[in-house]
């Protein structure tokens, strides 16, 4: 191809990832480095407030922004390196934790609780992803020609249904008077409060993700199936090969190539868990380290809020999807080579 | 003429129709933000009334407003305010005093309206909301409770309901984790007669009233449904509509509610008193707020000028006749109802208003996250108290306080 014809077709590409990709990147990358303080005086201030039966006027020292002559707050912004890192890690409490071996400690730092629950999240519910979408993959490779296509049609339907959605409606299921809470109830008798375990949250968390994404792990095994050698196959048959037999050592290492995308995939994606706490309104119990980074966004009532550790917490967030792929990665290159 | 222009002429007509009801044709458009709770509905209908006025109902106006009125022209002319969200538009300068428009148009405005920040309108008060006591008078009367003056009693009160089994569980509570338990720990610490910082905004909520306070509020969890960190308002209401609960320290603001046939099984049988004091004989355990609408600055003169005489028009007199009941009005013509009274006596009982500085929304937002932690049995309450502390340290850096 001729390099004109090359950056034709690539450019408007490469553009766009710079502006949308890159370069907010770069941006969120200095935020995370500087802080913007704003300019605070304290002065005497008269506040009139209702009251009754009539207002009542406050004088009290209060710290208000200093205004420029533009009427907009003066703020001071300096390069404070690792600070925000570290108010987001906590370093001392880490360090103090591994030499003392009190981890619950550690779990009392926001950051340490988002990562323990995210790690155990993105684990947890990868083997059951790849395990279930296969199983799926392989019963309607084996039904009937005619069932196939409803079979997919259903087997697709969570994949299709918006994750905050899907998820509200199984916390509808378990919540206080939920269909499911109830049925439990009626069977052992008394009162259960499935929201109130924190464990029993997760549990349920895990499950929406296991349930909304297998169907995506399924369609791609399936489509891999399509391309089993037949020949390989019926080789193996006549050799004496078991079905187990036959799954192990001709359709999984075919397929081993998409069981490593469909890995990569859901690693990068678990990684970033957020819509389930939304929907199951885990917050108290379990928190996840995008919502961290979402919840230092978040004006608080008088309109602060922290970009910087925001900035922080998504930097670490992608420097640790980064690390949890990079096995893989490796690998699927080792592959790639031979 | 299809269908579509059929029903454009017709809302054109009701939209000419109901102008009627304005005192002036507004000529100039006007956007609103208000909260979206029903008084706020109210309001905006009777604004709309008015011509050329679109309002936006946002249930997140409290985290949209400082934004959108710094914008350059602002994107709303009427923000509705109150003491929390006035605290990030009046530091950035994003409303403008009201002196001079008070002057020309607001004759019909109580003083009690006007909210005065070093000695200039900033913004016009609607309403004052608070929670106070919510109770099942048929409960109460027939197991013989009186209404509880203060915690303990609260306390004794659920342990009797509770041992007649006459509800699911005897107290409500709107203790979902976010600001809503922030504010019930607030009511409960200044009750205990607790200060969140000191003079020179370092914290202070590591005391003996915070201990206290999450003392009381794990004594009052055990009477509750075991699922309270999830219960925001809504929910509680329906609690009190389906015979759930027997009382609550709850919003004036949803008191109408109570009596709604459309949603309600307790028509008649809610009572409202103040709301309990922490310490017997103390001040209620509540603060409360007032809530009503400011003016952005970045607009042109003339715009303000209309966005301020729709505002008032949205709650005036008659906006009150209508809707009598779905708040506790500041509003001349305001008859208080048999379920005002809760409101009022808190407010008679030398409730304190809710502070608008800089370093509450800071330290509220420590205060939520771990007073959660308390709860979930994560933390032990020094724990508690001291992370608190940590956190708002750190916030208070960030935000220039310390």
């Amino acid at each position: 191809m001729r390099r004109r014809t090359f950056w034709t077709f690539v450019g408007p590409s490469v553009f766009l990832m710079v502006l949308f990709i890159a370069l907010p990147l770069v941006s969120v990358l200095w935020q995370s480095f500087v802080l913007s303080i704003p300019v605070v005086e304290t002065v005497e201030v008269e506040t009139c407030t209702p009251g009754f039966p009539s207002q009542v006027c406050v004088t009290a020292n209060k710290s208000q922004a200093v205004l420029d002559e533009n009427g907009k707050p003066v703020r001071i912004t300096s390069f404070v390196g690792l600070d925000l890192y570290k108010s987001v890690v906590e370093p001392g409490v880490f360090w103090q934790a591994v030499t003392s071996g009190d981890f619950a400690a550690l779990l009392r730092v926001d950051f340490w609780r988002a990562l323990r629950f995210t790690l155990t999240f993105t684990f947890i519910t990868l083997p059951f992803v790849l395990g279930i979408g296969l199983l799926i993959a392989l019963t309607v490779n084996n039904s009937a020609a005619r069932l196939r296509g409803p079979v997919i049609f259903v087997s697709l339907l969570p994949y299709i249904i918006t994750p905050v959605i899907g998820g509200i409606s199984i916390y509808w299921l378990f919540v206080g008077d939920g269909i499911v809470t109830r049925m439990l109830e009626g069977l052992v008798g008394h009162d259960i409060s499935i929201m109130t375990h924190g464990w029993a949250v997760e549990a349920l968390m895990m499950f929406y993700r296991v349930w909304h994404v297998a169907p995506f792990a399924f369609v791609i095994f399936y489509a891999g199936l399509q391309g089993v050698n037949r020949d390989t196959l019926e080789s193996a048959m006549i050799d004496g090969a078991s079905r187990f037999e036959r799954l192990r050592y001709v359709i999984i290492p075919h397929l081993f190539p998409l069981i490593v995308f469909v890995t990569l995939i859901h690693l990068m994606d678990s990684y970033r868990v957020f819509e389930e706490i939304v929907a199951f309104n885990a917050q108290s119990q379990r928190i996840s380290l995008q919502w961290l980074t979402y919840d230092f966004l978040q004006p608080d009532d008088s309109g602060n809020r922290a970009i910087g550790r925001a900035s922080a917490s998504s930097m670490l967030t992608m420097i640790g999807i980064v690390v949890i792929i990079l096995p893989v990665l490796r690998r699927a290159w080792r592959d790639h080579r031979r | 003429m299809n269908r579509i222009t059929l029903s454009l002429a017709l809302t054109l007509m009701t939209a000419t129709a109901a102008s009627a009801d304005c005192a002036f044709e507004n000529q100039i458009p006007v956007k609103a933000m208000t909260a979206a709770f029903p008084a706020y509905k109210a309001i905006a209908e009777n604004m709309q009334e008015c011509g050329n006025v679109q309002v936006e109902l946002d249930q997140e106006v409290r985290t949209k407003s400082a934004p959108a009125l710094a914008a350059n022209p602002s994107l709303y002319h009427i923000s509705s305010v109150h003491n929390g969200t006035i605290v990030p538009l009046l530091n950035e300068g994003t409303i403008r005093p009201l002196d001079d428009l008070v002057a020309k148009y607001g004759q019909n405005l109580t003083p009690n309206q006007l909210i005065k920040i070093d000695g200039k309108i900033m913004a016009i008060a609607f309403m004052v909301n608070m929670q106070h006591l919510f109770y099942r008078k048929d409960i109460f009367e027939e197991l013989g409770i009186a209404v509880p003056q203060n915690y303990d009693e609260v306390l004794a009160a659920a342990e009797k309901i509770k041992a007649a089994g006459v509800v699911d569980y005897p107290l409500g509570a709107t203790w979902k984790a976010d600001w809503n338990v922030g504010i019930d720990f607030n009511n409960l610490f200044v009750g205990f007669g607790g200060k969140f910082v000191n003079e020179d905004n370092t914290p202070a909520v590591n005391s003996e009233a915070g201990l206290k306070t999450l003392e009381m509020m794990k004594k009052l969890s055990a009477y509750m449904n075991p699922e309270y960190l999830v219960a925001d308002a809504t929910y509680v209401q329906q609690e009190f509509q389906q015979e759930k609960i027997a009382m609550s320290n709850f919003w004036a603001s949803r008191a109408a509610k109570m009596d709604d046939p459309a949603e309600s099984k307790v028509i008649g049988k809610i009572g409202t008193a103040s709301a309990p004091a922490a310490i017997p004989g103390g001040i209620p355990a509540a603060m409360f707020s007032w809530d009503g609408f400011a003016i952005a600055r970045n607009i042109s003169d003339e715009e303000a000028e209309a966005a301020f005489r729709v505002a008032l028009e949205g709650g005036d007199a008659e906006m009150v006749k209508e809707n009598n009941d779905l708040a506790i009005w500041l509003i001349e013509g305001y008859q208080p109802s048999d379920m005002a009274k809760g409101a009022i006596e808190t407010m008679q009982n030398g409730a304190l208003p809710t502070p608008s500085t800089v370093w509450r929304g800071l330290i509220n937002d420590a205060i939520e996250k771990n007073v959660v932690e308390f709860l979930t049995g994560k933390k032990t309450a020094e724990e508690t108290l001291s992370d608190i502390e940590a956190a708002y340290r750190t916030n208070a850096k960030e935000a220039g306080l310390l």
